[in-house]
């Protein structure tokens, strides 16, 4: 129950909420991305087998990350080294998948 | 140029200069982050997707050109997201102006060219003009 005096204040409860979500939706993003990717992999023979791995691998370490921050964030966890970790991993499926679409063209 | 990259990855780095901004504000800063993270893996799926579920198109390697080029986009939008967000962050702390970017501006014209593009060549196939 809100106290009515507080009505004027902003609500700091509000930002590690929203910024939990926010790493929530980024963790469902990081699924499609894996399925894509895993599944890119998976028409392409052996060489296929070794990414749908390191897909499933790079996918754990992003939900992991995701997860830790969504439940830590807050005053204490404003800074860390999940941001970089989170985009190199998006950077990582890009190279992954630009690298199976270029080997299929042959 | 290291000095940036150093940035990206230690906190303490972001840390050693000014004073810690309002934690809402670095709140904030860290979801404008996750947002662009989200439309780089739009973009990774969109050239995933493209990769897989286009049929051959008339002209050879289309696909695998349109793939290819929503892959190195996405990517690029991850890694300049972090640099955003550092940069962000400092200059929260030493109480100055946000750094100005185009990237929006040019990531919006190429999303925009890039779709005309693609219409045309939907157009030029559809009334049976070819190469």
């Amino acid at each position: 129950m809100t106290d009515p005096t507080d009505a004027g204040r902003r609500d700091p409860g509000l930002q590690p909420e929203r910024t939990r979500l926010a790493w929530q939706r980024t963790a469902l993003a990081m699924t499609v991305i894996m399925v894509l990717t895993a599944r890119l992999a998976y028409t392409r023979g052996l060489t296929g087998a070794v990414v749908v791995g390191l897909a499933v691998l790079l996918w754990g370490a992003a939900l992991r990350l995701c997860w830790r921050r969504a439940t830590g964030a807050g005053p204490a966890a404003a800074h860390g080294r999940a941001l970089p970790l989170a985009a190199l991993a998006t950077a990582g499926y890009a190279t992954l998948g630009a690298v199976l679409v270029i080997r299929g063209m042959w | 140029m290291w000095q940036a990259i150093r940035r990206w990855f230690d906190p303490r780095e972001l840390r050693s200069v000014g004073t810690t901004p309002d934690y809402r504000f670095s709140l904030a800063n860290e979801r404008t982050f996750l947002a662009w993270l989200r439309t780089s893996l739009a973009l990774v799926a969109g050239g995933l997707a493209a990769a897989q579920f286009l049929p051959p198109l008339s002209w050879a390697h289309l696909r695998e050109v349109i793939a290819v080029a929503l892959l190195l986009l996405g990517g690029t939008v991850a890694v300049r997201a972090l640099d955003r967000w550092a940069r962000t962050e400092r200059a929260m702390r030493l109480g100055v102006e946000l750094p100005p970017s185009r990237f929006p501006a040019v990531l919006a014209l190429s999303v925009g060219v890039g779709a005309l593009v693609l219409v045309a060549a939907v157009l030029a196939g559809a009334v049976g003009f070819r190469d």
